[in-house]
């Protein structure tokens, strides 16, 4: 009994450990995904972008930070206040919660013991993921409402009509991954890609659709329609201050991680690549695959930002329910008939 | 998968928890505050705030969440289709097709009945 106990106890420690080092780089790469997206931008629009904090604007994001919390934490008389203050946790909170089904790695191995690299392989991981992107609409739409402002109001109404639509896409495209897979849970979608046996090679369509549905999910240009500062002021969070607005900014470089992260275990193998043992280095080289493609796909995130221009919100929802919706229906059947087809 | 599964998602939800109350709380008492009736209310442009809020929105909104309520519990059929799919075979496969010809028989309806068009 006293054994069981010691071993339950030394997973809890595991994990807890887990769970921590996985925040503090959820929290470190949403940080320096910022100053990422700043020399991006720059880069694309021949400019320098930061480079007075630190040696390259290195310590930008710290900076950044230190203003965050150093600002006054404005509430609106109008405001429902408590509501006001819960909206931009509640966004936080769903967003720190995806991290935990992905499958980092294989194992890691210290002292000689073995350590899954995912923090809970839930049999229904992709599920799991998709349940807690929707719960990000009631950060904005609660947040939005409770400003009392008319800008908050249109920009939540807009970003939860915007992400419910893309959701019903995203869920077909997801499902025609399911069917090549036999399988929710993403650390079997991720054994299953070994070497290049890639599930992009097998849904190329499936593959667009569902970056297009992450894109707007996380409220990204080109779909940016919540904050657009032309008609919009700042969209949900126009007033909100100091670090309740952090949060926000903050959530969405996080989403945009984890999305990057979801995209390349389901499509684009996780922490296999061909010629490497995800087991090297101890353990070690799967994350390292795994984030080397996390960091290309945040990047493609950030090309297509500077690059396309906003759509009109018409045009938005036509792409939504008029293409994106029978396509991934498409995509869905011809992947169950060619599966049949092949396999018998 | 028995429910110990999910041990390690509530400690990630109490980590998580934890590190958002955290910030809520002390952050605010970090900062400076200056309050005046002019600088609390609600921004407007600069002019003075015009009625409530809460005025009703454009009925199109609410026509996208229902259909959303009402594709997204068809869409979540198809995921238990989706993970047995193989075992099912062809039949299984073409009473899902009967279920798609369903689906896209109440899309086209929908569509055709002018729920998409925001521009009009």
């Amino acid at each position: 009994m006293s054994l069981i106990l010691l071993f339950t106890t030394a997973l809890l420690i595991e994990k807890i450990i887990l769970i921590s080092v996985l925040f503090a780089i959820t929290l470190g790469v949403a940080a320096y995904s910022t100053y990422g997206e700043r020399k991006v931008a720059a880069f694309i629009q021949d400019r320098l972008g930061p480079n007075r904090a630190g040696p390259f604007g290195l310590l930008q994001p710290l900076a950044d930070g230190v203003k965050f919390f150093t600002k006054e934490d404005f509430t609106p008389n109008a405001a429902e206040r408590w509501l006001y203050i819960l909206a931009p946790g509640a966004f936080m909170f769903v967003a720190c919660m995806t991290s935990a089904v992905i499958p980092w790695g294989t194992q890691l191995t210290i002292f000689e013991k073995p350590v899954d690299l995912q923090v809970a392989d839930l049999n229904i991981g992709i599920l799991y993921i998709m349940g807690f992107v929707s719960l990000g609409v009631y950060g904005i739409m609660i947040g939005g409402w409770a400003s009392n402002n008319k800008y908050s109001l249109y920009g939540a109404i807009r970003a939860s009509s915007q992400m419910i639509s893309y959701e019903l896409a995203m869920g077909l495209s997801i499902i025609a991954v399911i069917m090549m897979t036999g399988t929710l849970s993403l650390k079997e979608i991720a054994a299953q890609q070994a070497g290049l046996n890639w599930n992009i090679w097998y849904q190329p369509l499936g593959f667009i659709i569902f970056l297009v549905c992450a894109l707007a999910e996380c409220n990204r240009a080109p779909f940016d329609l919540a904050e657009c500062e032309t008609e919009l002021v700042g969209g949900y969070h126009t007033e909100y201050s100091s670090m309740k607005l952090g949060f926000y900014l903050f959530a969405e470089y996080i989403n945009m991680f984890i999305s990057c992260a979801v995209i390349a275990t389901l499509y684009f193998g996780g922490y296999n690549f061909p010629g490497v043992d995800p087991g090297w280095l101890g353990g070690f080289m799967g994350p390292i695959v795994l984030f080397a493609k996390i960091i290309f796909f945040i990047f493609v995130f950030m090309w297509i930002r500077w690059t396309i221009p906003r759509f009109r919100y018409d045009q938005l929802m036509h792409l939504g329910w008029k293409s994106l919706i029978p396509l991934s229906i498409l995509n869905m059947v011809l992947t169950g008939a060619g599966v049949l087809l092949f396999e018998n | 998968m028995e429910p110990s599964g999910y041990m390690p998602i509530v400690l990630q939800s109490l980590v998580a928890l934890g590190f958002v109350a955290l910030v809520l709380i002390v952050v605010p008492l970090l900062g400076p505050r200056r309050k005046s009736d002019k600088k609390n209310e609600n921004f407007e442009c600069g002019i003075e705030g015009q009625g409530n809020a809460r005025m009703p929105v454009s009925i199109k909104y609410l026509m996208t969440a229902i259909l959303f309520v009402l594709f997204d519990v068809e869409v979540i059929f198809f995921y238990p289709y989706a993970v047995n799919f193989r075992e099912m075979g062809f039949n299984g496969f073409f009473a899902v097709l009967m279920f798609v010809g369903v689906f896209l028989l109440g899309f086209y309806y929908v569509l055709r009945k002018g729920a998409f068009e925001w521009d009009r």
